[in-house]
């Protein structure tokens, strides 16, 4: 039988019944490892279900500090019988499936090419626990107990969580540690341990990542940080899988950070509205008068705001929208994670509209953004999109730490006050004094006799009066469009990569690669396995819709371009050739849509598909000698 | 259309206490159709505004789509005004009475922008209390899109082209009063007597207040079978006249014993119910209904204040948001600093 080999540089995946306890057991896994210094990325696959159905969570381990997924599993941990044939189906020849044998294995799912290890986790809970509740939940730890043989946890680390997770509960804490060792001691007797599959300290963990302090955090939390630091004072939402949990966190924040401390009132609203339509309304209404405001919800929700979307383009109010992005409809797979919401939120609503969309890849970059987004949105006048995606906002991803500017301002753009008023002779609400598409705003409230101006949808004068003229509507709108131009330079700016191993591009084959958001860790890893292939490849990642100039000079400077992304449709790839106006056959799809996040195989094995069927056309060449 | 209103002031316009005239108080021109109701309600709240001495500018006025919700450019011409979509007007009032609190907000709709499409915020916009006056220009159909029947159009009431309504209407004001509303009205948009003084008061509610005004569209609904004529609802007009003098008025108004039932509202104003049905328990929601319903099945319509809960509390004051406004907070107050942060970053290694 093949042996697999991995130190620090391996896939496990735990086969869970959903609603069973085992979340906490399988972070309390991946936050060891994390802990030990070794990059880590989890992930949950859940189904739209509160008990019953089955869920993983898939850990990748990666001494090259790669949190995209790679394909894959190396060990599997199954204590679920219903996905149990397609578990082990999905095991790597030469790797470990591990289960729960207090039932044997019917003979018809034995594979003669991967390990089989029985341990019996119902037999083992059902002597050492008295309750039925008590026998379920320590169940998962047993099995974290046994991988910690498996692929030697630090042990100390384990218990060390453990006595965070239940300060003060001490007979918590006895229970779940006598749980571990359990499994432990069961693994340590029954198997040769450590598998050649493990984890080893410090050794060959990439710089990059072991010189370098780390959290570990999801998007969506990041994302609600980013709200607090932003100057949110106004959150309304309807609850919607992936996005709930930017709200819950917010409001935590909130409850600690925006208690006026003199008299315990909030400096804060949350409200949870009676829909995406009014969760909307609440923001445009709170953001016209001068607060910062925001939502977050994903497809079916982003739909339903659509129109109002359209108002805002129009009428010109800041709106900051957190798109966590996930599969389509409410019904068929929710909580799976996409990025099919690209073109949807690009053009949102009625008439010619343009939505500036921000496209985070870390947690780092989630509290980044969000915190540009209010800047962003005041700035321009206009609603700001911030498009993640389950992926990233539900799971754990290790992120270099955020950071503060305490200097830094919030940049409530042109918003004229009492004196600015008396200072500005003739002030016209949609007079575009700069010449950058932006004109002065002013908030109800401000001056007895200056600045008052009616709010509406698409034609008006520039002294904001109502005109259905012709001549009045398109310049409003050309202005628009000019004020979309000026977004390009305060959005932020893609990221260029020349081909891993050469310092300049490539000089005779040019190839380049572009995504975005959660595509781009497992993109950087198929352009890393390509090099090493001999197909040089340079890389942009998009981060922000308008497309920044130096998009268009990528474009120009490679002769084919792969757009990775996840979705049926190749949404960007669309974007960028409606935007950019280049020949569609440039661009290249390199496309999932499976519902579970893209994988570093796929990605390189669709590369390698198109360019070996270019045939003579693309000759590999070594990195040393381009 | 659009045009200017001619400066031109009588010298002698009457002031109010903060010094303004009535004309301080205007809009735009009216583009509706000539004797249309809702020209009448503009008026109305213009004079309820400058009899309650509000300042202009700290008045916000918010609508949805509809003949109806164009009003707001009708008056109040000092004050930002905001068209927002169609039957989505509660919301964005919602959020920007979440944002500052201590603005007046007035906001006006259609009974095809509230009772139809905007049904499903109308009921969460009373249900949250949010502080704000809340105008339907009742006509029983769609103006804007040119007649169609609404659904507060009464069961066989006869339309422009003949045909008779089949459905039952909805009583906006029975629902409001249902739902739990804290200051519930009705009046007639040829009645100013009654919906100015219902206005002021409304505008001195702390908390929602609703007023359903009946206002005939005289293109088309205001014909011999439409129960929302000029006519008919004349004909059909149960009127309990009320009386509304403001905190700031020391000399109040004398009412004659046993002509009169007063209610002070939070602010210390006091809303008097007049003669005939100084009777009527305004503090009963069960007895409003009752007398909704009754006179409806006597074909008549039942106007006046409703129903008055003068100690309700609001959005604001339910999600106890600090008395500051939120849209004053700086950098100051909302960003908890690089301090913070780290402390946070701890917790996540
Ligand atoms: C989403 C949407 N659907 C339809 C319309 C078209 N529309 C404009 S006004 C209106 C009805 C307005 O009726 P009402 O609120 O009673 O106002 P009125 O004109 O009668 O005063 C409709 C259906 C619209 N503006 N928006
Ligand atoms: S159509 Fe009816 S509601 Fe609209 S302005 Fe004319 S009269 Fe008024
Ligand atoms: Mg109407």
């Amino acid at each position: 039988m093949k042996t697999l080999l991995g130190i620090n540089d391996f896939v496990v995946k735990f086969a869970n019944v959903n609603g069973t306890g085992s979340a906490s057991a399988n972070s309390l896994f991946a936050k060891a490892i994390f802990r030990m210094g070794i990059p880590v990325s989890p992930r949950n696959i859940f189904p739209s279900n509160i008990q019953g159905l089955p869920t993983w969570y898939e850990v990748r381990v990666s001494s090259q500090g790669y949190l995209g997924r790679r394909g894959g599993v190396d060990i599997m941990v199954c204590v679920n019988p219903q996905s149990m044939a397609d578990d082990i189906a999905s095991v790597e020849p030469g790797g470990y499936f591990i289960y729960d044998s207090t039932k044997p294995l019917a003979p018809q799912l034995q594979r003669d090419d991967i390990h089989f290890m029985g341990i019996p986790f119902t037999e083992m809970c059902m002597r050492e626990f008295p309750t039925p509740r008590l026998q379920q939940l320590l169940k998962n730890v047993v099995y974290v107990g046994a991988m910690a043989a498996l692929i030697e946890i630090d042990f100390s680390v384990l218990k060390g969580l453990l006595n965070t997770q239940f300060k003060g509960k001490e007979k918590l804490i006895s229970s779940n540690v006598h749980a571990l060792e359990m499994g432990f001691r069961y693994a340590r007797e029954h198997f040769d341990c450590p598998l050649p599959v493990r984890l080893q300290q410090g050794d060959n963990i990439a710089p990059h990542i072991r010189e370098f302090d780390h959290i570990l955090m999801s998007g969506n939390t990041a994302t609600a940080l980013g709200a607090i630091y932003g100057g949110a004072t106004v959150a309304a939402w309807y609850p919607i899988t992936p996005s709930t949990s930017v709200v819950d966190a917010f409001s935590k924040y909130a409850e600690r950070m925006r208690i006026d401390p003199g008299t315990g009132k909030k400096n804060f609203a949350v409200v949870q509205a009676e829909d995406e339509l009014a969760a909307m309304g609440m923001v445009i209404g709170a953001s016209w008068n001068g607060a910062r405001a925001f939502t977050a919800t994903s497809g079916p929700g982003l739909s339903l705001m659509s129109e109002f979307l359209g108002l805002a383009y129009f009428a010109e109010v800041p709106v900051v929208l957190v798109d966590v992005q996930r599969s389509g409809p409410s019904t068929g797979m929710p909580t799976r994670s996409q990025q099919s919401d690209v073109l949807a939120a690009a053009y949102a609503s009625h008439g010619d509209t343009k939505q500036v969309l921000l496209f985070p890849a870390t947690p780092r970059e989630c509290f980044d953004m969000t915190v540009d987004a209010f800047d962003l949105a005041d700035r321009l006048q206009t609603p700001v999109i911030m498009m993640s995606d389950l992926d990233l906002g539900m799971n754990d991803w290790m992120s270099p730490p955020l950071e503060w500017d305490d200097s830094r301002q919030l940049d409530r753009g042109k918003v004229l006050d009492a004196d600015g008023l008396e200072q500005m002779e003739n002030w016209g609400r949609y007079k575009d004094v700069d010449g950058d598409g932006i004109c002065y705003r002013t908030l109800p409230g401000t001056h007895p006799s200056k600045g008052a101006y009616f709010t509406r949808g698409s034609s008006k004068s520039e002294m904001a009066v109502y005109s259905e003229r012709g001549e009045d509507y398109v310049q409003n709108v050309d202005r628009l469009l000019r004020k979309f131009e000026t977004a390009k330079q305060y959005v932020p700016k893609p990221k260029v990569k020349n081909a891993p191993g050469l310092t300049k591009p490539a000089s005779d084959l040019k190839l380049g690669a572009m995504f975005f958001g959660t595509s781009a860790s497992p993109s950087y890893e198929a352009v890393e396995m390509l090099a090493s292939e001999g197909y040089p490849i340079d890389t942009l990642r998009i981060r922000a819709f308008p497309f920044h100039r130096s998009l268009d000079d990528f474009i120009h400077a490679h002769d084919l371009i792969f757009v990775i992304e996840q979705n049926r449709d190749g949404q960007m790839r669309r974007l960028i050739s409606n935007e950019c106006e280049i020949p569609p056959g440039k661009l290249t799809a390199v496309l999932n849509y499976s519902g579970t996040p893209i994988t570093a195989r796929h990605i390189a094995a669709e590369i390698r598909e198109t360019l070996n069927a270019a045939g003579g056309n693309v000759i590999p060449l070594h990195p040393e000698t381009a | 259309m659009s045009f200017i209103k001619p400066k031109f002031r009588h010298p002698r316009l009457p002031t109010n206490a903060l010094g303004f005239t009535v004309a301080d108080y205007d809009g735009a021109i009216s583009t509706l159709c000539a004797g249309c109701g809702h020209d009448s309600i503009s008026a109305a709240i213009r004079n309820a505004c400058f009899k309650s001495a509000l300042e202009p500018h700290r008045i916000a006025k918010v609508s949805g789509i509809g003949c109806s919700s164009k009003m707001p450019t009708y008056f109040l011409g000092r004050s930002h005004g905001f068209n927002s979509v169609h039957g989505r007007m509660p919301s964005v009032a919602t959020g920007a009475s979440l944002a500052n609190r201590n603005l007046t907000y007035i906001g006006v709709s259609g009974d095809g922008d509230t009772a139809s499409i905007g049904m499903g915020q109308f009921i969460h916009l009373i249900r949250r209390n949010v502080n704000m006056t809340y105008i339907v220009a009742n006509n029983g159909c769609y103006g804007l899109t040119k007649g169609q029947d609404s659904a507060t159009a009464d069961l066989g009431s006869v339309s422009k082209g003949g045909a008779a309504n089949p459905f039952d209407g909805i009583d906006l004001a029975s629902l409001a009063v249902l739902q739990g509303a804290s200051f519930v009205a009705r009046s007639f948009s040829g009645d100013k007597d009654q919906l100015e003084p219902l206005i002021r008061a409304a505008m001195a509610h702390d908390g929602f207040a609703f007023i359903d005004v009946v206002s005939p569209c005289v293109t088309f609904n205001n014909h011999a079978g439409s129960t929302r004529s000029y006519g008919s609802t004349r004909d059909h007009l149960d009127a309990m006249p009320v009386d509304f003098v403001p905190v700031r008025e020391e000399i109040r108004a004398e009412y004659a014993e046993g002509t009169s039932h007063a209610v002070t509202l939070h602010d210390g104003s006091v809303i008097h119910l007049l003669k005939a049905d100084a009777g009527y328990a305004a503090d009963d929601r069960t007895g409003a209904l009752t007398a909704i319903r009754s006179a409806q099945q006597d074909r008549r319509i039942l106007t006046g204040l409703l129903f008055l809960d003068p100690n309700s509390r609001d959005l604001n004051d339910t999600l106890e948001l600090a008395s500051r406004p939120l849209n004053e907070l700086g950098k100051d107050e909302l960003c908890p600093g690089s301090k913070m942060l780290d402390s946070i970053n701890e917790g996540l290694r």
